[in-house]
């Protein structure tokens, strides 16, 4: 692929990426106001989006290979216990993150 | 409130996303070098595409033949979900003028969450705050990869695992959500709804069916979803 092949392909991406985030605000355009059905998704979806992505990011894990996903079950674990009981992101996303690192480099590696 | 302490109250919230960020951009920096594509390369594709999953894609299209026609196909699969995060954002990004076209830009997967959830301070202009947050995750993920690009295989710590800073960060806000009732039904459509499309689609191909049931589930529950939301 020549440089310049390159650059045209990056400048697609690019626009196919900023057109599928901007169609919402260019269906529901700011100076009208935005159907009741519309307003509503807007509220209901980022519960169920997060939701989404919870899997996406565990998409790879595999139960019934081993490590069984220990690493994943057990910071999942980790982190909902402790933002449930301490409420504080930087802690849970924390350890949860370190746990995990240290579960699949010097337990399961 | 001064621009300075705006951008100082909303730094908090995006550290999260600047480990994930920093290491993943890293990432990314290497892998593109590693086919030939200078840390120049990285920091234009940081800048102008701006979608993590989507950059590493990109890197096995530079490495193949020119393909124009597949390249936007393939955009369009897997950014999909990116439609759902500006129906969320209909409201807080109206009458931010000028920022929008940037807002719309940098709204990635994780700083839509921080968005979400992230509360501007008393005193504050929402849309500086909003703003703030998504400059600096951009920054990260700009840094990320050139640092990468630039210094590429040479470090030495084991990084293996850090990825899963972003599941910590989608786990733990969505633990923080689930604690209001109000909240549970939509995120239990969400969690249950992909369980079930991974397991039945795999995961390659189980987002797009997932936004479609996710839809068709809120939209034919409305009713007695908006009533328990109104709570």
């Amino acid at each position: 692929m020549t440089t310049n092949q390159a650059m045209i392909t990056i400048a697609i991406i690019s626009l196919v990426t900023f057109c599928v985030r901007g169609l919402p605000f260019v269906l529901f355009p700011g100076h009208k106001p935005t159907p009741p059905y519309i307003l509503y998704l807007g509220r209901a979806l980022p519960y169920a989006t997060i939701g989404m992505l919870v899997v996406y990011c565990l998409k790879s894990a595999a139960p019934l290979q081993p490590p069984h996903a220990l690493p994943e079950i057990l910071a999942v674990a980790i982190i909902v216990a402790l933002q449930w009981w301490k409420r504080n992101s930087l802690l849970s996303i924390g350890c949860g993150t370190v746990v995990y690192m240290l579960l699949i480099q010097l337990v399961f590696g | 409130m001064p621009y300075l302490k705006t951008l100082k109250s909303a730094f908090p919230y995006t550290i999260p996303v600047m480990t994930g960020y920093l290491f993943l951009g890293t990432a990314f920096g290497i892998l593109l070098e590693s086919k030939g594509y200078s840390f120049a390369w990285a920091a234009i594709m940081s800048v102008f595409i701006y979608a993590g999953s989507m950059q590493f894609v990109a890197v096995e299209l530079l490495s193949a033949a020119f393909n124009p026609l597949y390249a936007a196909f393939i955009t369009l699969m897997v950014n999909a979900r990116h439609i759902f995060y500006g129906f969320s954002m209909l409201d807080k990004f109206r009458g931010v003028g000028a920022k929008k076209p940037y807002l719309i830009h940098s709204l990635t997967d994780e700083t839509f969450t921080l968005l979400c959830t992230a509360e501007p301070p008393e005193g504050a202009v929402p849309k500086r705050f909003y703003l703030c947050i998504s400059v600096l995750d951009h920054l990260y993920w700009i840094t990320g990869s050139v640092v990468g690009g630039a210094l590429g295989a040479a470090f030495t710590f084991d990084t293996r695992g850090i990825d899963f800073v972003m599941t910590a960060l989608f786990v733990s806000i969505f633990t923080e959500q689930f604690r209001n009732v109000r909240n549970r039904i939509p995120a239990l459509i969400g969690l249950g709804g992909s369980v079930i499309c991974l397991l039945v689609f795999g995961p390659q191909n189980f987002l797009l069916p997932s936004m479609t049931l996710l839809v068709a589930i809120l939209t034919v529950f409305r009713r007695p979803l908006e009533g328990v939301m109104n709570q």
